[in-house]
């Protein structure tokens, strides 16, 4: 028999037909939608007079577009509000469950599916959300899909795809303290560069990515796509399953049985082959920050800037662009660089396991008076394990106040903005121009390295932790 | 909602020598709260085309008089980022019915595919000459036959074969769109199904 990679088992299980010359008809196991890339999407279906065709593998959430503050009043903006009633309405005409804003279900949509035991071992999932690939982490074949391509699976439960090129990235080797998964993602997409994993499926692989948890490993699949992936996954173990067990929708009794049989098997064959491989030394990663206007641009925060020396044409030309829009200069120290927010959060680091690291690290210290701080949970159940295992407190005490699930300042969709010029040391994705705000400038990090930042008040690594 | 035809045009291009210009860029997030598909040409790279006080830039490639055309031609890793299916809207919408690039993100463009926008990868060099001619002549003018997978540069007479999907190349000569496709298997979905 064929050897086979982890995502060919996975792949291969749901192709209902391949399309002579062209892409794999690939069935759909798990469905998330959120307000801002469906509204179009069900346009479409009420125009061509279809139903959803499986509400009940459907799941939504509105979090792009909502305030973290004051979520039990009518959101101020109108469009966003337009947008979050019309996800509701759409949701109630066809049927499909819907996680409303102060509903125990409510989250980032990439945080709540794997929390109530949607995300599982072995699926095919779509989101029309390029952060999909944060599922990865449960040996889940996920990835992000337009607008269109969510017509496709709310009209049909699949959707047409090429199969993509394998590639695997393997780091071996135990973690330096301070470094987290969030900084393995950083160093990767560093080596890869944006476009570096373009036309492939990551996956990561080694002893590393074992001893992550779960929430460290989303954090990993989560990046996939920064280096340019489709996706990224790693093989189901004892951690995922652990995690799986008694949430609300994974298989209870028989079914969990039969279930972790199957998922049991879903691991690369010693002799299947990879279209590209990569090797990285644990070792080798220290806390990581973004200097530039893309997730590529990272470098070991004890690092000066990179100069443009040696690149040319167009190449320099960007390089140049990027630093202009910075701020900064080739060359120089990114360490005691100024900080004006922090924001915590995110589908990369929004989880229960990001706030603990930065509670922990700011605890009985105080926030630099020069930083505006948001601290947005990645979820309604997140929100509420923090309240319960006393991190607000700390928080508090130490000048930092909690805010309501959302996106937020990700993407800056909601009034959550950095403003024109301003520095962010942000835990999240992409630190694209204007991403969080017109004209802000966004640093890339950790919520270890953001905890730093937000105690010194300028770009710090983080001591004595 | 189906697709617009695509066989052959000939038309100046718009140069846009910028490397990984993001999703973002093309449409920043602000602009990506509309419930149905219309406007979002006007906000087509929003942050370089208009200042801060809303007035054009005239900087901006875009708002130069000199320079016209419904071809597209970006720096390499072009779409990169978020999987807005708005960012292909707001291409096409602006008037654009090619995009060309030595290198395009995955998402963008099977987006761009599924909205009869057609994403032409050249190689580096190619790229670069297209830039050149462009340099040297606003008004010169470019041929893409989809039917001969070609893109001629009709001031060298030099032509690059480009690739597309078989299946893709099909859908755009003739207007088609997946969700026909895929509506018409429901008998064969309901059967995988059956068997998971």
């Amino acid at each position: 028999m064929e050897a086979k990679t982890l995502f060919d088992k996975v792949w291969d299980a749901h192709v209902v037909k391949k399309v002579e010359g062209g892409p794999n008809v690939l069935y759909i196991d798990r469905h998330f939608i959120h307000e801002v890339t469906s509204p179009v999407a069900f346009l479409g279906l009420k125009n061509r007079g279809l139903k959803v065709a499986r509400p009940d593998q459907t799941t939504a959430t509105p979090d792009h577009n909502v305030p973290t503050t004051n979520q039990h009043l009518s959101i101020v903006d109108e469009l966003s509000r337009n947008q979050v009633d019309k996800l509701k309405a759409n949701c109630e005409e066809h049927g499909i469950t819907f996680h409303g804003l102060g509903t125990e279900g409510h989250g980032v949509v990439h945080i709540i599916g794997p929390e109530q035991g949607l995300t599982q071992p072995g699926m095919t999932i779509v989101c029309g959300d390029s952060h999909t690939s944060t599922h990865g982490a449960f040996g889940a074949v996920a990835f992000g899909i337009g607008t269109s391509e969510v017509e496709m699976v709310l009209a049909s439960q699949c959707i047409m795809q090429p199969k993509p090129k394998k590639m695997r990235i393997t780091v071996n080797g135990d973690l330096k303290p301070g470094v987290t998964a969030k900084d393995i993602a950083l160093y990767i997409i560093a080596k890869l560069s944006t476009s570096g994993g373009t036309g492939h499926f990551i996956e990561y692989a080694g002893t590393t990515f074992k001893q992550l948890s779960m929430e460290g490993r989303m954090t990993v699949c989560n990046l996939s796509i920064e280096s340019g992936a489709r996706g990224g996954l790693i093989a189901p173990d004892e951690t995922t399953f652990e995690y799986v067990k008694g949430r609300k929708y994974a298989p209870k009794g028989e079914e969990w049985d039969k279930a972790l049989a199957y998922w049991k098997t879903l691991k690369t064959d010693d002799n299947a082959v990879f279209d590209t491989e990569y090797t990285f030394d644990a070792a080798d990663i220290e806390p990581m920050i973004t200097y530039g206007t893309n997730p590529g641009m990272g470098i070991k925060i004890s690092e000066n800037i990179p100069t443009s020396d040696g690149l040319k044409g167009n190449d320099k030309k960007s390089f140049q662009k990027s630093l202009e829009y910075m701020g900064f200069k080739e060359g120089e120290p990114i360490l005691g660089k100024p900080v004006d927010y922090v924001f915590l959060g995110s589908c990369t680091n929004g989880r229960i396991e990001d706030f603990r690291v930065f509670t922990e690290y700011v605890k009985g210290k105080k926030k630099a008076d020069n930083v505006v701080a948001w601290l947005v949970p990645g979820s309604v159940a997140v929100e509420k394990q923090i309240r319960e295992e006393g991190l607000v407190e700390i928080l508090e005490e130490a000048g930092f106040e909690l805010r309501q699930p959302g996106c937020s300042a990700c993407l800056a969709m909601n009034p959550d903005k950095v403003p024109a010029g301003k520095y962010a040391v942000s835990t999240t994705n992409r630190n694209f121009e204007g991403r969080q705000g017109p004209k802000s400038r966004t640093l890339l990090a950790s919520p270890l390295v953001a905890a730093a930042c937000a105690i010194e008040g300028k770009v710090s690594t983080p001591t004595n932790f | 909602m189906p697709i617009d035809k695509f066989v052959k045009i000939t038309s100046p291009a718009v140069p846009l020598p910028i490397e990984n210009v993001d999703t973002d860029q093309i449409i920043p997030a602000r602009f990506l709260k509309a419930v149905e598909r219309k406007g979002f040409g006007e906000n087509l790279f929003r942050d370089w085309r208009y200042l801060d006080n809303n007035e054009p830039n005239p900087e901006f490639v875009m708002n130069k008089a000199e320079f016209s055309g419904s071809i597209l031609v970006g720096g390499k890793n072009f779409g990169s980022g978020s999987s807005r299916e708005h960012a292909a809207w707001a291409i096409y919408d602006a008037g654009f019915k090619v995009v060309v690039s030595s290198f395009f993100a995955d998402i963008f463009k099977g987006n761009a595919l599924n909205n009869g926008l057609l994403p032409v990868q050249v190689t580096p060099e190619f790229l670069d000459e297209i830039f050149e001619t462009i340099d040297k002549n606003n008004k010169a003018e470019f041929t893409v036959d989809l039917e001969n997978q070609t893109f001629t540069n009709n001031t060298s007479g030099n032509s690059f074969e480009f690739e597309i999907n078989p299946y893709k190349k099909t859908c755009l000569l003739n207007g088609y769109d997946d969700i026909d496709y895929l509506v018409n298997m429901k008998d064969e979905i309901e059967a995988f199904e059956q068997n998971k």
